[in-house]
């Protein structure tokens, strides 16, 4: 970056129907994408809608496409990522566009419902904490897939939620697989059947952008096909109830 | 039929597809090393309950694998509602078998 003094940076304005504006940024060493944008609403552009929360990789509230490529911004260093001096900001893909950077994500969230996401204890406050046995199978394919910030990256960089809307997607799959695989869910029978309805892991093509661009390094593609293994074996009357 | 069970149908057809297309591909090299002749297949597979058994199965197999992935791919790529790529799908597991099973049949038959 020592030859660069100058970033030239379009981003997304508008909804839908919009364009990409150019803005110039000093380079700074160890910028990242988040620290441009916000240099750009803080100096240039009063009005320029983006999200953002933790700027440590921790609430996954700012991932965007950058130049091409979804991203969380707050942990992607400019100089890694830019072609020469030029970045491109768009708002994440397979959501709609409510201004500038940000995008509508409740089917992202309602989709989490959908397969089953969300875990029902069976055990009280007087209860003793539940026994769970480390190195289960079981639990260490839940540990595998547990670190999701929600950040929908995968969401974004999926072509088959772009072709099928109803697919539910990598990250709702992906927690999904967690709570079939965590012995304190009560409706881990019930999750399963959410995740391998119409719309589920039967619909995933293994295609992998969500292990290429997850940037906590899950791969919901394992947890994916985990479910799909399941599925196919539950037909088959050879996996346990 | 759900999705589910149309998955788990298209996986086994699959593993089922697998073995029988490399024996067919290679009866097909063996076949034609002298050249290729109606009496000579004739004379394989007239009455043959082996060729029978294994050219009905690898048709119902296809017939039951292609559709589902072409379903897949009309869903995907085209605007068509779901419910004509079911039927039309349906349809073109049916033909597929017909035809099939109508050429083994022509093969094997007296």
């Amino acid at each position: 970056m020592a030859e660069i003094n100058e970033l030239i940076v379009n981003i997304w304005r508008g909804q839908e129907k919009g364009r990409l504006v150019e803005y110039r940024v000093p380079a700074r060493p160890n910028q990242t994408v988040l620290d441009v944008v916000t240099e750009v609403q803080r100096r240039y552009e009063p009005s320029l809608a983006y999200r953002f929360a933790c700027r440590v990789g921790v609430c996954g509230s700012c991932a965007m496409t950058v130049n091409g490529a979804p991203r969380w911004t707050c942990r992607t260093h400019v100089r890694k990522v830019a072609a020469g001096n030029r970045l491109t900001i768009e708002p994440l893909r397979n959501m709609p566009r409510i201004k500038d950077l940000a995008c509508d994500m409740s089917t992202f969230f309602g989709k989490w419902q959908k397969a089953g996401g969300r875990f029902e204890g069976t055990l009280t406050r007087n209860d003793p904490p539940a026994a769970v046995d480390p190195v289960s199978a079981e639990r260490r394919a839940a540990n595998a897939a547990i670190e999701c910030i929600n950040c929908a990256v995968c969401y974004s960089a999926c072509d088959v939620v772009t072709a099928r809307p109803d697919y539910l997607g990598p990250a709702a799959l992906n927690r999904a697989w967690t709570l079939v695989n965590d012995v304190r869910h009560a409706a881990r029978r019930e999750t399963f059947d959410r995740a391998a309805a119409d719309g589920g892991c039967g619909a995933c093509h293994t295609m992998g952008s969500c292990v290429q661009h997850c940037p906590v390094g899950i791969s919901p593609t394992a947890s994916i096909a985990g479910l799909k293994r399941m599925s196919l074996l539950r037909f088959l009357g050879r996996a346990p109830e | 039929m759900s999705e589910r069970q149309l998955f788990a149908l298209q996986r086994i057809s699959a593993l089922v597809l697998g073995p029988l297309v490399i024996i067919h591909l290679a009866l097909i090299l063996y076949a034609v090393r002298d050249g290729l002749t109606a009496a000579e297949i004739f004379s394989r597979t007239r009455g043959s309950l082996i060729w029978t058994a294994f050219y009905s199965v690898f048709v119902i197999a296809a017939a039951i694998h292609a559709p589902i992935g072409l379903r897949n791919v009309l869903s995907e790529w085209t605007p068509l509602p779901r419910r004509a790529i079911d039927w039309s799908m349906a349809a073109f597991a049916i033909l597929l078998a017909a035809l099939g099973l109508r050429a083994v049949i022509a093969v094997v038959g007296g």
